[in-house]
């Protein structure tokens, strides 16, 4: 596990922009070869977002050949609400990218199946040759996507009903009102995003601080299921200052210490050499 | 690639790089369209996969919704009141010079005229969509006859009717039909006067108050029946006064019906209405302001002496004269101009000044379903602009149809 310490969100947001840019172009994708990148929604990714669209425009990267796969959709909220993640992803990254729509993947949370919407999620999750890499946000009680405290860390795609404490935390986005905060959603498993062959969580915040915790110095527990990745082989977290006020100090120490060999990660690579 | 074909197989462009007025702000959007309509892009991606044929480069252009003029006399020469046998080609002439102050679509008007006039001229044009040929015709505005003779203004007085015969038929008999009407100025203290503004009603004819002597209650009455508009407002009509505002008072009144908007028309030209009357309007009733630039048979014509018709007129900057006197001959402003001066005059944000000549006259004619916002689904009648509200471009239906 590598531990990403930075001074504030918006260089967090920085950095973890300029990892996926560096891994989107040493894969080198084509027509043949699609970079397969898994997504989260959330005011935590935002940032980040933000500075991936302007490696785009600035042509640093491009995304004709990426394809992307959402974490997690609201059960019953019309495609076009302006909370669901549809309109997130669309309004927050899709509408300002070369992505094209037939390469985006989100999970539709209006279908009459909602079960077989879920393993037909896996099957192109499969078929697109697995993820490349899963880039995840966390919830103060340590939930990944939408694996709530309790979640099996083994769990698939599948329909979830969602704690109350996330209800309650959603409330602000539908006019308060509890009865209009969806109460299910269609979520990838813990399971799903271990599949991915790289794992990068954000967490910011003094409020997720505690989840950080639980997350890199405790065992793992379903009850923190973002724990589960501790037995990743490849996870990166990174984090802002205030993420890590629940931590050892020896930790932070440690892991302060590698950025110097960290920030080598996200240098601009070399233009990459095209293959023959 | 070509777009998606399973909605249409019309191309897709998107216009970028530019602001764009929607939901009364300027917003950092691209704005996509096919068909001749407003597109949701959203849907697109996400419905149909489809993605644009082709980008329009705005350079950082704000893009508002194309103005409309509902009250246009004429121009570059042209009277729309003359009845001419080739009325519809005058028409048609200020149509096409217009699209460079961002029009996209006006309402001809007719100041009072005998009734040969009217039968002449308005079987001639009917109502039309606009394009690379001018502006869309919405349909006829006619100021008059039926109006006060004490506030007549510039109308000739030998041809003011009442509704001596009861009223909607002296309207029939008058104009000949209303087929291609959209609009008729009348003053509602004539006698009959509020049957004919419910029939019109009716008929979906916007009925605006003018050229009248009307008390406030005899406005109040009018707007009950169905009146909507007040035709330049302060100009002929009585002044404000504290204990019976007239027509004037129609801004602030409470007697009208919940739901609904009385708009008023304003002659923005730095001229035929003074900066402080025009903030008093506009700080009472920001939503109903209407720009019209009343424009006549001068405008867009050089400086210098012209001969229209019987008369001879000195135009000298934005002042039209009759030849040798300092008696002013009507407005010679243009629709781009009025934006301007009444941002400057009215110190209101960019966005008020352009959606009242675009979204506010749409509203007045009930054609905000389609026009006069960049709402999905509405008509792509634009007009781009530099910061200083300078028309760089004028679209209609996603064409371009004017470029500086």
């Amino acid at each position: 596990m590598k531990l990403i310490i930075l001074n504030d969100y918006d260089q967090a947001s920085e950095w973890a922009a300029k990892y996926i840019r560096n891994k989107i172009l040493m894969f080198e994708p084509g027509p043949d070869r699609y970079f397969t990148l898994g997504l989260p929604t959330g005011g935590t990714p935002l940032g980040c977002y933000k500075k991936l669209i302007e490696y785009y425009k600035t042509g640093e990267i491009s995304f004709q050949y990426v394809k992307t796969f959402n974490m997690d959709e609201y059960v019953g909220i019309p495609r076009d609400h302006p909370e669901s993640y549809h309109s997130f992803m669309w309004n927050n990254f899709f509408k300002h990218i070369d992505i094209k729509a037939e390469n985006t993947h989100i999970l539709d949370g209006n279908v009459a199946d909602l079960q077989t919407e879920c393993e037909a999620f896996e099957e192109k999750i499969t078929a697109a040759g697995g993820i490349e890499l899963f880039v995840g946000g966390i919830g103060p009680d340590g939930h990944i996507a939408f694996n709530e405290p309790g979640s099996s860390l083994v769990s698939r795609t599948r329909v979830k009903t969602l704690a109350k404490d996330t209800i309650v935390a959603n409330a602000r986005f539908f006019d308060g009102d509890l009865s209009k905060v969806p109460t299910m959603a269609l979520t990838v498993g813990v399971g799903t995003v271990m599949d991915a062959k790289e794992v990068m969580i954000l967490i910011t915040g003094s409020h997720k601080a505690f989840a950080l915790y639980k997350a890199i110095e405790e065992g793992v527990n379903h009850m923190w299921t973002v724990s589960a990745f501790q037995q990743h082989p490849q996870t990166v977290f990174v984090c802002d200052e205030d993420a890590t006020l629940e931590l050892r100090v020896k930790t932070v120490k440690y892991f302060k210490g590698m950025m110097h060999v960290h920030n080598k990660l996200v240098e601009r690579p070399p233009s990459v050499p095209k293959k023959n | 690639m070509p777009s998606n074909k399973s909605v249409s197989d019309a191309p897709i462009s998107q216009f970028i790089n530019c602001r764009i007025l929607r939901d009364h702000c300027l917003q950092r959007e691209d704005l996509w369209v096919r068909d001749g309509k407003i597109l949701d892009p959203e849907k697109l991606f996400f419905d149909e996969h489809g993605y644009a044929d082709k980008c329009v480069d705005c350079e950082g252009s704000i893009i508002a919704p194309g103005f409309i003029d509902v009250q246009i006399n004429g121009g570059y020469g042209i009277d729309f009141s003359q009845a001419c046998d080739d009325a519809g080609s005058g028409v048609s002439l200020v149509a096409k010079k217009i699209l460079e102050h961002g029009v996209t679509s006006f309402c001809p008007t007719l100041v009072t005229s005998p009734p040969h006039v009217y039968h002449k001229v308005l079987p001639q044009v009917k109502v039309h969509d606009g394009g690379a040929h001018g502006a869309g015709v919405l349909g006829f505005h006619l100021e008059g006859p039926f109006i006060s003779l004490e506030k007549k203004g510039a109308h000739p007085e030998q041809f003011l009717r009442t509704f001596s015969s009861g009223g909607f038929r002296d309207l029939m008999e008058t104009y000949g039909g209303l087929d291609s009407v959209a609009m008729v100025t009348l003053a509602p203290e004539l006698d009959g006067s509020q049957s004919v503004i419910r029939d019109l009603c009716q008929k979906g004819i916007t009925v605006s108050l003018g050229h009248s002597v009307a008390n406030m209650s005899q406005a109040e009455e009018a707007v009950q029946h169905g009146a909507s508009f007040i035709t330049h407002l302060f100009n002929a009509m009585l002044p404000f006064h504290h204990r019976d505002p007239g027509i004037v008072g129609l801004l602030t009144s409470d007697q009208v019906p919940a739901g609904r908007t009385v708009y008023y028309g304003m002659i923005a030209d730095g001229i035929h209405t003074n900066p402080a009357a025009l903030r008093i309007a506009h700080r009472a009733h920001p939503s109903g302001l209407v720009l019209v630039t009343d424009a006549i048979t001068a405008m867009g014509l050089p400086p210098g002496r012209h001969t229209l018709g019987q008369q001879v007129i000195e135009i000298q900057g934005l002042h039209a004269y009759v030849a040798g006197t300092k008696t002013l001959s009507g407005s010679i402003a243009t629709m781009d101009m009025c934006v301007r001066h009444f941002k400057h005059a009215s110190g209101c944000s960019v966005e008020e000044a352009l959606e009242a000549a675009s979204l506010h006259p749409a509203q007045l004619l009930g054609l905000s379903h389609r026009k006069g916002n960049l709402d999905f689904g509405s008509d792509a009648d634009l007009v781009l602009l530099d910061e200083t509200l300078n028309v760089k471009a004028t679209f209609i239906s996603g064409e371009e149809v004017w470029r500086k």
